[in-house]
């Protein structure tokens, strides 16, 4: 091949990708940004101005929103390390090779059924009529039926459900390449099991961590279904706010600004922890 | 130093280990006396590893008694023995430097932050790297990471130090200058090093005592000496260094020479294994090194042929050329090619493929099983 054919070819494979980035992300973003600088002083005359970022500043619940969105989706990412972390040791280091395989595809079925189903699986069982209150009554537990939905508990554990296997991927990826040799040697010089988790297998795992509570932190702060369906009205999810924007008061401008908010916002937290652990986004994401 | 000197460092008694009906380990029984350097040598799958592991507490034994400095180790869990080990990939802590990876054990241990400082200091001074400490692991060469992998079993004083080749992933120069390296080692921390390979050659090198292992049992344990020139079974004498072998019969045999037919009309005299009287008719295999074969020019042997009881004539198929060790190989009568070691000086007088030589070696120094 000629290096025209071999620049041609490359070109062509490299097209999808770059008109995907260009159409789909850059230039609505562009669209956004240009949208979320415009106020309105009469009907159809604009001037640009950041009265839409004031905005958001001044009212406290919007910004209280945010950062009720922000501390829950930490809550949700802590809990899905929590729980992600000995599922995927499992997976990567106790389960026999063949069980492995199984182990993941069970992980992985959920995602074959659509957010929208799951979360009305949860509905189902944890409404008023639903199948938890039904049976409770049955056995005599309660008396009365019991609301589980509409409350923050629920939302936080939806959406745990729906991430926790995004924080599992890259851990059993990561716990995949750390040679069995490494932990015998933890305890053969003198270590117990604690310090063999605390000073060999989170440190090791680190990358993986880091890329999951990136990945998980994200998909929940920009999640609307799961708060919306399990948590009702109450929920107060930043992504509510944007929608009530868009759709209920038809202000693009102001929806456009909050949309950079929740951005700006996500990245800042996101680089705040790759400071914090002390690693990079090519060690991490990109690694995985 | 007190009494202790006579209570071996390190006693297996009778251990087995089966998992589920294969028999992994099979009633081996060994100690070692303090400060030595024991080998233990065998093909893979052998059981070696396992009796490693069981040594080091991650295997609990099916039966029998492993003693440590004469107190049975078998209810301490790995991280309480003080028996340390250098794994076969090293395994160093990656996300550590080379001083956290010598102090983890010893912080293990709840050492004092200054008594750590002092015995890194000291353990890396010992392995001759002392200016390593900051360093990060992936930027030590192989024999480097070898001795710092030594340092941090070390620092922590062990009884016993095993080896499970941890050799293996060096390149060939490197792992004939580790062999002497691990020698002075061991001689400098006077401490036992328990050493397991499938590397005949490193475990003649190094060790003191060398046991030989082979489906799960001990087939001899002996200096390396003594399982080189006098192998107790035929498994010694076939894995042990290189050696000839023909099957064949018994046809004559007293009690210091032993006649065979090995079935190509050639009639070899071997000396028999010390205490086993081979019956005329049982079938043995014949062992002959191929240093102890001497090979002549056919048309002016007989020089000292009479001293020497075994004769075959062939022509030379192949010369191996490899400096001091060279080797010739020879085509007899029947079509076996045999081995035997030659002195190629590069002159006109070396022998050449096709030409017709004589082989003859001793009675004495064919053995037979």
């Amino acid at each position: 091949m000629t290096s025209d054919a071999k620049k041609l070819s490359l070109l062509l494979l490299f097209i999808p990708f770059a008109l995907w980035i260009a159409l789909l992300i850059v230039l609505p973003h562009i669209g956004m940004f240009e949208l979320s600088l415009k106020e309105k002083i009469a009907p159809r005359v604009y001037e640009y101005s950041l009265a839409n970022y004031k905005n958001f500043v001044t009212e406290p619940i919007y910004w209280n929103t945010l950062l009720r969105t922000g501390g829950v989706s930490l809550l949700v990412t802590f809990l899905a390390l929590l729980i992600g972390f000995p599922v995927a040791y499992y997976i990567a280091k106790v389960a026999g090779k063949r069980s492995k395989g199984a182990l993941f595809l069970l992980c992985l079925i959920p995602l074959w059924v659509s957010d929208l189903i799951r979360a009305f699986g949860w509905i189902l069982l944890l409404r008023e009529t639903g199948v938890i209150s039904t049976a409770l009554q049955a056995s005599g537990l309660i008396d009365g039926p019991i609301e589980f939905l509409y409350n923050d508990a629920t939302v936080v554990m939806g959406l745990v459900y729906t991430v926790v296997l995004f924080m599992i991927v890259p851990l059993v990826s990561t716990l995949d390449g750390m040679d069995n040799e490494m932990i015998e040697a933890g305890y053969n010089l003198g270590g117990n099991g604690f310090t063999v988790l605390r000073r060999i297998i989170i440190p090791y795992a680190m990358p993986g961590i880091v890329a999951g509570c990136i990945v998980v932190f994200m998909l929940s702060a920009g999640s609307y279904l799961t708060p919306i369906l399990l948590g009702g009205k109450n929920s107060s999810w930043f992504t509510e706010q944007i929608y009530d924007q868009f759709i209920t008061r038809y202000n693009w401008e102001s929806g456009a600004a909050f949309g950079f908010v929740l951005l700006i916002f996500t990245s800042f937290v996101v680089w705040l922890g790759l400071k914090l652990s002390g690693q990079t986004l090519s060690s991490t994401v990109a690694k995985s | 130093m007190n009494t202790s000197t006579s209570v071996p460092d390190l006693e297996c008694h009778q251990i087995s280990k089966n998992f589920g009906s294969v028999q992994a380990v099979d009633q081996v029984s060994f100690d070692i006396p303090p400060g030595s350097f024991f080998s233990i040598l065998g093909p893979s799958g052998c059981g070696k590893t396992t009796l490693m592991r069981m040594i080091a507490g991650f295997e609990s034994p099916s039966n029998g008694d492993i003693r440590i400095k004469g107190q049975s180790v078998l209810g301490t869990p790995p991280n309480k023995r003080n028996v340390k080990m250098v794994f076969q990939h090293l395994a160093l802590f990656p996300m550590m430097n080379v001083y956290d990876n010598i102090a983890y054990g010893l912080r293990c241990n709840g050492v004092k932050r200054a008594d750590i400082d002092r015995k890194v200091g000291d353990v890396l001074e010992r392995v001759a790297l002392p200016d390593l400490a900051k360093r990060e692991i992936h930027q030590l060469s192989g024999g480097q990471k070898q001795r710092i992998a030594i340092a941090r079993c070390m620092v922590l004083d062990p009884d016993v130090l095993l080896l499970d080749e941890p050799l293996g992933a060096l390149d060939l120069k490197l792992r004939e200058a580790m062999k002497i390296e691990l020698k002075l080692l061991q001689h400098q921390f006077n401490t036992t090093f328990v050493y397991i390979t499938h590397d005949q050659s490193e475990a003649l090198v190094m060790s003191d005592h060398v046991a030989v292992m082979n489906e799960g049992r001990f087939e001899q344990i002996g200096t390396p000496q003594t399982l080189y020139h006098k192998p107790a079974t035929s498994f010694v004498a076939g894995f042990v260094g290189e050696s000839n072998q023909w099957r064949g019969t018994v046809v004559d045999s007293t009690t210091d020479s032993i006649s065979v037919d090995v079935g190509t009309g050639f009639k070899a005299i071997a000396t028999p294994p010390p205490g086993a009287g081979l019956a005329s008719g049982s079938a043995v295999t014949v062992f002959v090194r191929p240093e102890h074969i001497s090979v002549d020019r056919a048309h002016h042997a007989a020089a000292d042929a009479s001293a020497k009881t075994n004769e075959l004539s062939g022509t030379i198929d192949s010369l191996l050329f490899n400096g001091a060790n060279s080797r010739v190989l020879v085509r007899d009568l029947t079509g076996e090619l045999i081995e035997a070691d030659i002195t190629l000086t590069g002159g006109l007088d070396d022998p050449k493929p096709g030409e017709s030589v004589r082989l003859s070696w001793h009675a004495a120094s064919a053995l037979c099983f």
